[in-house]
């Protein structure tokens, strides 16, 4: 783990309204974010990765908990101007189609994280041409148009606008799954760069599993709203722990020519609005017992990590 | 196995600002009855144009020369009402997205069998029986009220699920799936992938699996068909060509995976192949791949290689063949 935090999400919960009842897409959530540390965040659609990334930046009110950026709190977006302190904290969108204004130039795109910060137009057009070089499009792209480009170069020059703002940590929501295999691999090193350079913190989101474990220093993976299992890369990916993430790992097919079909976890993710009883993976979960379905599962140290499972927590325990 | 499509010299113009351009470029391949098939390779390789033309549903003004023949019959011959009897009845698609591939305001259970009274002569209480076994095939819990419900009241796993099943209805001999789970879950993608191979199993159902995830490829297709620019780079047993890849191109996309075994993890980085695949009409001259290639040589920029066998059912479309292993 980092030495000092930068992002801290405390007890975090994100509601939506539907249909006058209340859904709880994330509930209650514990997270930090070192310097220099890429925090991957994984699971299935729906499981709430992307409105807690979401929250994390403010573009989601909290229904509960505190989300703390450098020591401030991060209060969500709304009619007033949000705080100066905030332009350190970022985010990088999935579609590079649609997170760049079509009808603007790329240098103005990027230059006005500068002027918005207080630069001058000049600043602005100089600092574009620099980031442009850094994330390794050539500077004359300032004068171009998005739809000139790729979509991994327009997701560089998305990053390249996040930079501008000088930030210190940034909230990436599947930056790399609307690209192409080789762009993918791309961005995730460019990411991997700037975070190792500049030392950012990062949140990567992402239901790529491969490149998360690829590049992420810690993972937390999530189920219906809740971290189920959390801690160092090597550590969950290697021996994972709770019978979710395994299931996960055992369903990712491997290139090795082996011609062995993934494992199945049957069923799908619940309806967030009526979340099972208990242990909210008790539904789906081979190693489930009639206690899993009234105990409310907490995270608990187990092999190295933490994970929010009693069955496998208790065996652990009394070997 | 018994051969159900063989393509022979396809090519594909397509109609530009800047004039016609070949999309795919002298392919040949075929298919038995009963196999997956693989074909790989980024966008704009020219994978789905491909699989477009076996439906004769290239945009219009484009320009088909060369074969495809379904059982003997040749589909590039066939009349626009001719081709529609076959689609459907002997071919089915499935593509990317789901929620553009069902109608969103019909009842899943009228998509079903629609096509299905039409092509199989059934009557409509027939239709709905094998519609609700079709959906059960397909893991749909609740089969009855599903027929009745809306593709929008699915998750995108269901509504999957759900098209795979429409495009079933008919019993296609040929079922051609076009990254049918890029944009689903891992787990997700494991249960249709398993019941894709079953479904060739059991009905001697044969598949065409279009994907740049070379993962999934591994799991389902036995032979595998890599293609660049809209030219075949490398094709042969899966096995093989994921494990002893011979091609560059081939070589960097899996080179381009993370490493489940890797040491370092969280350190070591992906190696990208440099550069981006060429746009249409901007093939460059030689082997398409070779700027981007590092083992490029001299004669690479010159003359555009053919694919020719380098050993039983393999093809490759490299003459240097750098990554030959030299038995001595």
């Amino acid at each position: 783990m980092s030495d000092d935090t930068v992002l801290t999400l405390a007890g975090v919960a994100v509601e939506y309204g539907r249909r006058g009842q209340r859904v709880r897409a994330v509930d209650g959530v514990d997270l930090t974010v070192g310097r220099g540390e890429i925090v991957g965040l994984v699971g299935e659609s729906g499981c709430g990765k992307s409105s807690l990334a979401r929250a994390g930046v403010g573009l989601e009110p909290l229904a509960a908990g505190a989300v703390t950026f450098e020591g401030k709190p991060v209060t969500a977006l709304g009619r007033r101007r949000r705080p100066e302190y905030l332009r350190g904290l970022q985010m990088v969108f999935q579609d590079p189609y649609e997170s760049l204004n079509p009808r603007r130039k790329v240098g103005e795109i990027i230059a006005d994280g500068v002027t918005l910060g207080g630069g001058s137009h000049a600043d602005g057009r100089a600092r574009a041409a620099e980031l442009l070089d850094r994330v390794g499009l050539p500077a004359t792209a300032t004068d171009s148009y998005p739809h000139e480009f790729s979509g991994g170069q327009r997701q560089r020059i998305a990053i390249a606008r996040t930079l501008a703002a000088g930030p210190s940590c940034l909230i990436a929501d599947e930056p790399i799954s609307a690209l192409d295999a080789s762009a993918q691999a791309q961005i995730a090193n460019l990411l991997g760069e700037l975070v190792a350079d500049a030392r950012l913190g990062l949140v990567l989101v992402s239901h790529d599993l491969s490149v998360v474990r690829q590049v992420a220093h810690r993972v937390a993976v999530m189920y219906l709203g809740r971290i189920v299992e959390i801690g160092d890369t090597e550590t969950v990916w290697g021996s994972p722990q709770h019978p979710y993430t395994e299931a996960l790992v055992a369903a990712i097919p491997q290139a090795d020519g082996a011609g062995v079909l993934p494992a199945d976890l049957p069923g799908d993710v619940p309806d967030p609005a009526s979340p099972p009883s208990g242990c909210r993976f008790h539904p789906r979960c081979p190693i489930a017992e009639d206690s899993c379905r009234e105990l409310d599962q907490q995270l608990a140290p187990v092999a190295g990590r933490e994970i929010a499972c009693q069955v496998r927590a208790t065996v652990k325990a009394s070997p | 196995m018994n051969e159900l499509l063989r393509v022979e010299h396809l090519s594909v113009a397509l109609p530009t600002r800047s004039g016609y351009h070949k999309a795919v470029d002298d392919l040949s391949f075929a298919v038995d009855a009963g196999e997956i098939m693989g074909i790989a390779g980024e966008s704009g390789s020219g994978k789905t144009i491909t699989a477009l033309s076996l439906f004769g549903l290239l945009p219009p003004g484009a320009r088909v020369t060369g074969s495809i023949r379904l059982d003997g019959t040749d589909l590039t011959a066939l009349s626009p009402r001719q081709l529609r009897d076959v689609r459907g009845r002997q071919l089915a698609m499935v593509s990317q997205d789901p929620a553009t591939a069902l109608h969103p305001i019909l009842p899943v259970g009228t998509q079903l069998t629609e096509h299905m009274r039409h092509h199989l002569g059934i009557d409509k209480a027939e239709a709905r029986l094998r519609a609700a076994a079709l959906l059960e095939t397909v893991r749909i819990p609740d089969p009855e009220r599903a027929l009745r419900a809306y593709p929008g009241q699915f998750s995108g796993g269901m509504r999957q699920r759900i098209a795979i099943a429409v495009a079933l209805a008919a019993e296609p001999r040929l079922l051609v799936a076009d990254e049918p789970t890029t944009a689903l879950d891992v787990t997700v993608q494991a249960g249709i992938l398993r019941l894709l191979d079953r479904l060739c199993r059991e009905r001697g159902m044969a598949v065409i699996v279009i994907t740049h995830d070379l993962g999934v490829m591994s799991a389902t297709a036995g032979r595998l068909a890599v293609m660049y620019a809209g030219r075949l780079a490398e094709a042969g047993p899966t096995s093989g060509l994921l494990t002893r890849p011979r091609h560059p191109y081939t070589r960097g996309l899996l080179d381009a995976l993370p490493h489940p075994g890797a040491q370092g993890e969280g350190t070591a980085p992906l190696v990208a192949i440099g550069g981006s695949p060429p746009s249409l009409g901007r093939v460059p001259d030689g082997c398409p791949f070779h700027p981007r290639c590092k083992y490029a040589e001299a004669s690479c920029a010159a003359e555009r290689p053919e694919p020719v066998p380098v050993a039983a059912g393999h093809l490759l479309a490299c003459p240097p063949d750098p990554l030959r292993v030299s038995v001595s």
